[in-house]
């Protein structure tokens, strides 16, 4: 498993979905773990009852099936497969209605799902999912990328309700942009990166800076939500400045810029 | 269970593609992390050593690596134009052939090249100015830089008359794994000499490549195709011209890698007159960098009102009831 990690994180990250076949069928025995440490690119089906699309995950699927977030059946159709408690379900139903203004506000266009079960030890856990495509022949609005892909997957654990449970956010974002024109050539970016971050739910006048602790008044969803969206922040600042700078950065190693080279030349 | 029938179904073959498939997508330098890698998971040391034996030959020749001469007389180039039979490669510089052991990725063994390896004196002549000039101008532009010259058609042409060919190739690769950052450029230039029409054809490739991996993977993978012409004149003349030609299109090129970098923001940010100052100006567009895909903040230009989300319910149920929903 250490190894497959290991080769996850070297090949490039739009193969990703090629490499996690190929480990899949090299180490079937570790086919849930691999699926479960290993994200892909989102899928997307169409709900046929109400017309709109949602996303596929690990997380909303039964045998080959997937649960649709909006009509709660499943794609293909299955008979037993399984559902959130009719409580979850509501909250649910609440969330994927929230967080589709969220992604529209942020990502003007995409599509959004949130999924959510109980866990075994009385808790809940929510995954809240984001797929948006930025190319010229998507919602790209300036038109400026020839392929732009971003995906976004947020697992939220929440423990079982008492005075100091918590929530744990397991967040990856995967992006990949390609810009392709006569005078440069073909530029291509992708990257996916996974953080983690946890916060404790405590009544509102304990809040303090050294932890983002979010009051329990406030609810789950606004609770989960403020996560995600500080966490989206966070993981879009690092590709941006510190991801994609850091290739900048090599390219500039491989072939300082002319004013340093010409600095330098006297030396050499 | 059903994995455990896939599992036996998954023929020796088959693995071997797949490994090969790890090892032929690994990022500059990193083609022996990956191989550690692929050879734990396959557990089986004979499919592995087929896999890499055929694997790394073809990686190592796409990626023109270089590796020191086992006299250590210099680098010699790994590429499909300097290859002769049995691992060994073409150093023409010191007319030199290298033995290359592919999965070791080291030269083993160096011997003098043989005459019918090496072109001929006239052919000899337009190579060697050709490596000077180039020579020169990677060692200003790159710190890490290797190349050579090959004649690759046509070097038995003893005198003017008949058309050749060279091809330059340019290497540079930086690894620095305990910084998580490796990255690798390769250009290649094909320059056919056309007697006939009293001109040379000069046609490049080049390809960039980086990986950063602390905690992530991000990789840049950029390529690009350029075409020129100029006269045909004596060597020292066409070496010099054929030079800057190179030198001309490298540096263009990676001043729009660099333009890429930034302009991968707002275009419509271009248009906007407040930004005067080019600093500030390429410091503002990074931020709108991945825009398109995510905005920095909501088109509200606030935080997301998470604790007022009451508001847009009841915000939608009316317009659900004035039927002005979407």
């Amino acid at each position: 498993m250490e190894a497959a990690m290991g080769l996850m994180r070297r090949i490039p990250p739009k193969h990703t979905e090629t490499a996690l076949s190929a480990l899949l069928s090299l180490m079937p025995n570790h086919s849930s773990d691999l699926l479960a440490q290993v994200d892909q690119p989102l899928q997307v089906l169409c709900d046929v009852e109400c017309g709109k699309e949602f996303i596929l995950c690990e997380y909303n699927r039964d045998a080959d099936s997937y649960r649709s977030p909006w009509s709660n059946i499943y794609h293909p159709p299955l008979e037993d497969g399984s559902l959130p408690s009719l409580r979850l379900r509501e909250l649910e139903v609440e969330a994927n209605d929230i967080f589709a203004i969220y992604r529209d506000q942020y990502y003007e266009g995409g599509i959004s799902s949130v999924y959510m079960w109980e866990d075994d030890n009385e808790g809940f856990v929510a995954c809240f999912l984001i797929k948006k495509d930025g190319s010229k022949t998507g919602q790209g609005r300036r038109g400026y990328l020839e392929e732009g892909a971003w995906d976004a997957i947020h697992v939220i654990e929440v423990g079982p309700e008492d005075e100091n449970n918590n929530y744990r956010l397991t967040s990856t974002v995967m992006l990949s942009l390609t810009t392709d024109n006569e005078s440069s050539g073909t530029f291509s970016l992708s990257g996916s990166i996974r953080r983690q971050a946890c916060s404790i739910r405590i009544s509102s006048q304990f809040m303090n800076n050294m932890n983002m602790r979010l009051s329990v008044a406030d609810g789950h969803l606004s609770n989960m939500g403020k996560m995600i969206e500080e966490m989206e922040s966070k993981l879009r600042n690092s590709l941006d400045q510190v991801y994609f700078g850091k290739t900048r950065e090599m390219v500039c190693t491989l072939r300082p810029p002319s004013e340093v080279s010409q600095m330098r030349m006297p030396e050499s | 269970m059903a994995e455990e029938e896939e599992e036996s179904e998954l023929s020796d073959k088959h693995k071997v593609e797949i490994a090969k498939w790890f090892l032929l997508n690994s990022p500059p330098g990193e083609i022996k992390y990956v191989a550690k890698d692929v050879k734990s998971i396959l557990n089986n040391d004979d499919l592995y050593n087929e896999a890499a034996s055929e694997a790394f030959p073809i990686y190592n020749k796409s990626h023109s690596i270089s590796l020191q001469m086992a006299n250590r007389s210099g680098d010699v180039l790994v590429t499909s134009f300097g290859e002769l039979e049995g691992n060994a490669f073409l150093e023409p510089r010191t007319a030199q052939v290298a033995i290359v052991d592919h999965v070791k990725q080291v030269c083993t063994d160096v011997r003098p090249a043989t005459d019918e390896e090496l072109a001929s004196a006239y052919v000899e002549e337009f190579r060697c100015n050709m490596d000077v000039e180039v020579l020169k101008y990677v060692e200003e532009a790159y710190p890490k830089g290797v190349c050579s010259v090959y004649c690759i058609n046509g070097k038995d042409v003893e005198s003017p008359g008949s058309n050749f060919e060279l091809a330059v190739v340019i290497s540079a690769a930086r690894h620095s794994p305990q910084n998580f950052c490796n990255g690798s450029w390769s250009s290649v230039w094909n320059i056919e000499f056309k007697y006939d029409q009293q001109e040379v054809e000069v046609k490049g490739k080049m390809q960039v490549g980086a990986h950063y991996f602390e905690e992530g993977n991000v990789q840049l993978d950029a390529k690009h195709e350029c075409k020129d012409t100029i006269l045909f004149q004596a060597p020292e003349e066409c070496a010099v011209a054929i030079t800057s030609i190179i030198r001309h299109h490298e540096t263009e090129y990676f001043a729009s890698l660099e333009a890429s970098y930034l302009n991968l923001s707002d275009s419509t940010f271009k248009v906007t007159p407040v930004m005067s100052s080019a600093f500030l100006h390429s410091k503002l567009r990074m931020w709108y960098f991945c825009e398109d895909l995510r905005r920095k903040l909501p088109v509200t230009r606030t935080l997301f009102p998470w604790n007022n989300t009451l508001q847009f319910s009841l915000t939608r149920d009316i317009s659900k009831e004035l039927g002005i929903g979407k």
